[in-house]
């Protein structure tokens, strides 16, 4: 691969193109400026935001999080978090719509257990079909089970989005040969979310042949969180090199060392 | 008339208004949110006409920070 293909590596999602494959979440951070700045430096061109009740009667001159980032320089992908049925998944995605004059690119999650997080599929693939026959196109956090991935996709979702482990939790990716198992059964694109830590999980994501990464955490409970965001931005990217390049086989043992055979002094 | 906003009961001295009267009353103009008035969305561009009655239950909602 020439070194000006490693620059143009852009990659679709429902129609649209982008050139970072890092995704990030503007949750947990100290305040919009520090929001700002780690999601600039990570390169994320998608950033995910939480719609939430608004505060009626309070400061009405409080700036709001689409202000410090407006939604011209972001794709923004509203989420569900929180909600625990379709229902509520689905009336969330539909306010967010209007909210963000109709933009229809969306992340939909419904949990199923307030302590793990863990996520309802059966409720997820139930909320995921009604959307995709609304017009939304679904980017959907779902378990790492590569059945219920499929139907997922079948039901028409634009990005398969599964855990590497427990929302928060930065215990990184505990079951590789799941992801990979996504990977090799849908056509469209496989993100991981929730579950990255550090750097290195980001990298062992991509190397896996991920398409993306989705995270919020592991940048945002950094105790730097820029230098963090650069950190993932890099890993992200060596990763996906490293898959494009294709890594060298593993063996055991290698008679096949890389310095010359002949030519050593003494002999 | 007695709607619910958000959660909150909230009374208001009229016998109906419009979604455009309760954005102003609210001092939400020129900020960003959506509203769902009994499970339903209200389109931005029908705040003029549509009306909310006694006993509507309000969501107005915007975006927060989240993953």
């Amino acid at each position: 691969m020439d070194k000006k293909d490693i620059m143009v590596d852009d990659w679709i999602i429902a129609g649209r193109s982008f050139q970072s494959r890092l995704l990030v979440g503007t949750g947990k951070y100290k305040d919009f400026h520090e929001t700002k700045l780690a999601i600039d430096q990570s390169g994320a061109q998608i950033v995910t935001v939480a719609i939430r009740r608004t505060n009626i009667g309070q400061d009405q001159n409080e700036p709001s999080l689409l202000d410090v980032m407006p939604p011209n320089e972001y794709t923004y992908l509203p989420n569900t978090a929180g909600c625990y049925s379709a229902d509520d998944a689905i009336r969330t995605l539909r306010l967010a719509r209007e909210l963000l004059d109709g933009h229809n690119l969306v992340k939909l999650e419904v949990l199923g257990d307030p302590k793990t997080l863990y996520p309802n599929v059966v409720e997820t693939v139930k909320a995921a079909d009604i959307l995709v026959k609304d017009g939304f196109d679904v980017m959907v956090y779902t378990s790492d089970d590569p059945i219920i991935a499929k139907q997922l996709e079948d039901v028409g979702c634009c990005a398969i989005m599964p855990l590497a482990s427990l929302i928060g939790s930065g215990m990184g990716i505990l079951n590789p040969w799941n992801l990979e198992i996504i990977i090799d059964t849908v056509g469209v694109p496989v993100i991981v979310d929730a579950g990255v830590g550090t750097a290195s999980d980001a990298a062992v994501a991509m190397e896996l042949g991920c398409d993306g990464v989705l995270m919020n955490t592991a940048i945002a409970t950094a105790k730097d969180p820029i230098l963090m965001a650069s950190a993932m931005r890099k890993s992200i990217e060596a990763g996906r090199e490293a898959f494009l390049a294709g890594r060298m086989q593993k063996k055991l043992y290698s008679a096949s060392p890389s310095s010359p055979t002949t030519g050593l002094i003494n002999k | 008339m007695k709607i619910v906003i958000n959660g909150t009961p909230k009374e208001f001295d009229v016998e109906s208004m419009t979604a455009e009267d309760l954005v102003k009353i609210l001092q939400l103009q020129g900020k960003r949110f959506a509203i769902e008035c009994n499970g339903e969305i209200m389109p931005r561009s029908l705040f003029k006409e549509l009306v909310i009655k006694n006993g509507d239950q309000l969501e107005i909602v915007g975006a927060v920070g989240g993953g």
